[in-house]
């Protein structure tokens, strides 16, 4: 598959370079759509309050999907992930304006295996704290 | 209330398989903002050597979402929905999904277990086309704060 990254050029300590990935209100609307996840605290600001948020806050789903973004982008597919698991620290509240919220996300490898895979560590802040732990995506490259 | 140990070994299978669309594929990047040539454009998707578009690593979301088979609604679970926090989640791909699957979904309740105040639930799934091949599988924990005993 056309991976844009080849595997003999990735070193262990390879870095994906930092981005940023801005999430507006009508992201998470059209996420609910898209993935059928309605939960109200993602859309509805007096219900999220109710429970004791901040506010509307992002799936967390919509996170781990972004934070995927940054690897199939760097592999050059969307199918290039075989492996990719998260563990959720934080939630990230989504404000009521046209800025949003702004996730920076980065990657390094960590371990080259057998097969033209790699394993890429993300990390996945949001003003300035982890949003995501132990993030692991294992990539297929070319 | 503390969760309903009954239910761990349990296995729940989806009644009708799900058909991944083409549209929902572009639905769901765009959703994402994932813009890749591959998920949006089936000549794109040809060239790099698949036979249509290709869905995002996290799509399989969309599929155990709008095709529900963990009973995390039934009483006797004794889940309050409005207390649960998604913790962890892992998806393993034995190939991309690829728009034209058609996916039986199953899960099986793997673990209910005990964490500090909150109580664990955890679900292993299976996602395998109607021919029987075995596309992906995943885990996913949801935590159900507060209900420990």
């Amino acid at each position: 598959m056309p991976a844009i990254i080849d595997y003999d050029d990735v070193e262990v300590g390879t870095r994906i370079p930092e981005r940023e990935f801005r999430i507006r209100r009508e992201d998470l609307v059209r996420y609910c759509g898209a993935s059928g996840d309605f939960n109200v605290i993602h859309w509805n600001e007096r219900a999220a309050r109710d429970v004791g948020l901040p506010g509307v806050i992002a799936h967390g789903m919509y996170t781990m999907a972004t934070a995927a973004r940054l690897v199939t982008d760097w592999a050059g597919d969307p199918g290039s992930v075989v492996d990719y698991s998260v563990r959720f620290s934080s939630p990230v509240p989504v404000p009521d304006d046209d800025t949003g919220a702004t996730l920076v996300a980065s990657g390094v490898v960590e371990k080259k295996l057998e097969d033209n895979q790699v394993v890429v560590n993300l990390t996945v802040r949001f003003d300035g704290s982890k949003v995501l732990l132990a993030s692991r995506a294992t990539v297929q490259l070319a | 209330m503390p969760l309903n140990r009954d239910f761990v070994g349990r296995r729940f299978v989806a009644d009708a398989p799900f058909l991944v669309g083409r549209e929902h594929i572009r639905q769901f990047a765009a959703a994402i903002q994932d813009n890749s040539p591959l998920s949006h454009d089936l000549e794109a998707a040809k060239a790099a050597g698949y036979v249509d578009l290709v869905a995002p690593p996290t799509f399989l979301t969309a599929v155990a979402l709008w095709r529900p088979v963990v009973p995390v609604r039934d009483p006797q679970l004794g889940l309050d929905y409005s207390l649960v926090v998604h913790v962890e989640q892992r998806y393993s791909l034995r190939r991309p999904v690829i728009a034209g699957d058609e996916l039986v979904v199953s899960a099986t309740i793997a673990d209910i277990r005990q964490a500090g105040r909150n109580e664990l639930l955890i679900s292993e799934y299976e996602f395998v086309t109607t021919g029987g091949e075995l596309v992906a599988t995943a885990r996913t924990a949801l935590a159900s704060r507060g209900t420990a005993a």
